[in-house]
């Protein structure tokens, strides 16, 4: 059990460096409705980016900084596939992702730069106080961002594109910049997690989109999602407890690494179902009281013949 | 509400699989297999261990992925221990834990090492010591299979590495170069040599570039044919047929796993094809100058050893390269690739009943 109380710092400081990736997946899967796979390279280009750097010297937060920019640049890039090259959006991700694999080890000029020893942003600062700020402050400007004008538009594209359109607004430009920004998040987080765990490699973000799907889902199943700061909020804590649950199946012995996955699976299939499922029930439910209701009236309408 | 006990729901499972969870890590005492069994406390099987008479120890290893070359590496290792008197289930518990590849259940599974209390950690391959050794400060770390570990920054020094680690890196670079001075010595013809390679792996392009300078004093070229999955290996060889007059792969994971496809390759088109482990030869290529992963991990245990019984510190411990180094032949395969074994190849390998494979 002591062992199990130990390893629950280390999870939440993973779940908040990965809970930025989850944001950025929760702004094209739930905001825009745009599967978008281009993640699972963004996420290594935010650690290639920032390793390359950090590697040649440069300033850790700079390093950070052009991390992110490089994941937006990546999203622009799907972005314009799917709205100019109209290529479908699943497909548009995967080509991106793809490419992304080339690029990332261009970047890097080998598959694995190490960080270990060298000054990054949490040389000097606890991890978990600094991601805590972190991602409060992200929460906030994320929140902020998406109650200007821009943001409704961008809400609404995801919502009823024809009808923003005929507002007037461009949704083309609203889903590049949905996209761009989602993977900005995502790259952001590969940096940082690229400086936590000591070294970027180019395997580091294979499975990032399950990983940020199954957080969001998780999130949305325990704390719902009635308006967008308690979906952002959500997907931030979905995340925690994605790795809480990796960190407690690691503690068991009969369960290998290899059954991670499945359980991954089975979490979200669970976390999506039951609402449904609960829905269903409610419906079935209803429905057989109004028809009791209906015969009731109809047995007394008979009886009045 | 429903939501909540959705989380208290998934809560209890979670905690009833790790209340139930036999563990692995348990001594062959009975009081502690009972307790485990009637589920009274959850306690007992966190890994506390009554201390018998004599020192008994907890080790954690932390492994990539599961392949052959590693899992032989984790045998030598424990072997070694069980050599010295430590030996599982009886006064050693072994905590193993396999990311199965996953960059990020690699992190999870260091800083789950970190937190517990051990008396050393083994961490084997690159990405898994890395990992370790940026989480676990306090706690001796042996490494192993790890090609280039001044590169990756697990030790700024292989001499005296100072700290909490040290380990056995499983590349020798006179290996690259033995096996290059024996393909320019017997195999007249060969004037360029083609590579598979999956060049997302860093050890695989390390041994690439001294393959690259072994090969160039010799006047021979090397060319690459790069693969990015497993699935596109035979596609590579192919490739390099009418522009290679021999065919060699490194340590590559990804590569290695794919390894038939080549020899398939080679044997059809009568192309030499030389390896970096034994394994392989073992398996169809012709020749290599290699070790036993088991032997590594063995070498890499004999360092556990010095420090869980003899008290020395990992920082004292000077990194080990591949000491036993031997030209292996595979006779079979030579046959199948249209290669005459001369009396002079078979007189370079030093032990010839062990490494001449018939």
């Amino acid at each position: 059990m002591h062992a199990i109380i130990h390893s629950m710092p280390g999870a939440i400081e993973l779940g908040l460096l990965y809970a930025l990736m989850a944001l950025g997946v929760y702004i094209t899967f739930r905001i825009l409705d745009f599967p978008d796979l281009t993640v699972d390279g963004s996420f290594t280009t935010g650690g290639a980016i920032a390793a390359t750097m950090i590697a040649h010297g440069a300033s850790p937060w700079l390093a950070t900084i052009v991390a992110c920019l490089g994941g937006c640049a990546a999203g622009i890039v799907t972005g314009l596939l799917h709205t100019k090259g109209r290529i479908n959006g699943l497909l548009s991700g995967i080509l991106m992702m793809i490419a992304l694999y080339s690029i990332n080890l261009r970047i890097m000029g080998r598959p694995n730069i190490s960080l270990l020893g060298q000054n990054t942003i949490f040389s000097s600062l606890s991890i978990l106080a600094f991601m805590i700020v972190a991602v409060l402050l992200i929460l906030v400007l994320l929140n902020l961002f998406l109650k200007t004008d821009l943001g409704l538009a961008l809400r609404a594209t995801g919502d009823n594109a024809r009808m923003i359109r005929s507002f007037g607004a461009h949704t083309d430009n609203t889903i590049i910049l949905g996209i761009s920004l989602s993977n900005g998040l995502v790259a952001l987080s590969g940096a940082l997690v690229a400086q936590q765990a000591g070294y970027a490699d180019n395997s580091m973000g294979i499975g990032m989109i399950v990983i940020g799907l199954a957080s969001v889902i998780i999130g949305e199943a325990i704390l719902g999602a009635r308006t967008i700061l308690w979906a952002t909020l959500a997907a931030v804590l979905g995340s925690i407890v994605y790795r809480i649950v990796v960190a407690l199946a690691l503690q068991v012995d009969w369960l290998d690494a290899s059954d991670l996955k499945i359980i991954t699976a089975v979490i979200v299939i669970v976390a999506l179902i039951i609402p449904t499922a609960q829905r269903s029930w409610k419906q079935k439910h209803a429905a057989r009281k109004r028809s009791a209701e209906l015969a009731e009236m109809f047995a007394a309408a008979g009886g009045e013949r | 509400m429903r939501k909540w006990s959705l989380l208290v729901l998934v809560c209890s499972i979670v905690l009833l699989i790790v209340g139930c969870g036999s563990k692995k890590e348990e001594t062959n005492n009975a009081a502690n297999t009972t307790a485990a069994g009637n589920n009274t406390t959850a306690n007992a099987n966190a890994g506390d261990t009554e201390t018998p008479a004599e020192k008994s120890y907890k080790i954690a290893i932390s492994q990539i992925v599961e392949h052959p070359s590693l899992d032989a590496t984790r045998e030598g290792f424990l072997a070694a221990l069980k050599d010295a008197g430590i030996e599982e289930g009886k006064n050693l518990t072994v905590d193993f834990n396999n990311a199965q590849g996953d960059s990020s259940n690699n992190l999870s599974i260091a800083q789950k090492i970190a937190a517990e209390k051990n008396d050393l950690v083994f961490a084997i391959a690159t990405p898994s010591a890395q990992a370790v050794v940026q989480q676990v400060k306090d706690t001796p770390v042996v490494f192993a299979a790890v090609t280039d570990p001044l590169a990756a920054k697990i030790v700024s020094n292989l001499d005296a590495p100072g700290g909490n680690v040290t380990g056995a890196s499983d590349t020798n670079p006179a290996a690259t170069t033995q096996l290059f001075d024996f393909v320019a010595a017997n195999f007249p013809n060969v004037k360029t040599v083609g590579v598979v390679i999956n060049e997302g792996e860093e050890n695989a392009v390390v041994m690439s570039k001294m393959a690259e300078e072994a090969l160039s004093k010799h006047g021979i070229k090397l060319i690459k044919a790069a693969v990015t999955n497993t699935s596109e290996v035979k596609q590579a060889a192919e490739s390099l047929v009418g522009r290679a007059d021999a065919i060699y792969i490194t340590l590559d994971n990804m590569v290695v796993s794919g390894v038939d496809s080549i020899i398939q390759v080679a044997q059809k088109n009568k192309l030499p094809f030389f390896s970096s482990d034994r394994d392989t030869v073992e398996k169809g290529a012709f020749a290599t100058v290699g070790f036993k992963y088991y032997d590594h991990g063995y070498q890499a245990g004999q360092m556990a050893v010095d420090i869980l019984k003899n008290g020395k510190k990992p920082g004292e411990i000077k990194v080990s390269m591949q000491e036993k180094l031997d030209l292996i032949l595979n006779l079979k395969a030579a046959d199948a690739l249209g290669i005459k074994v001369t009396d002079e190849m078979k007189n370079a390998v030093q032990d010839q009943a062990q490494d001449i494979i018939q």
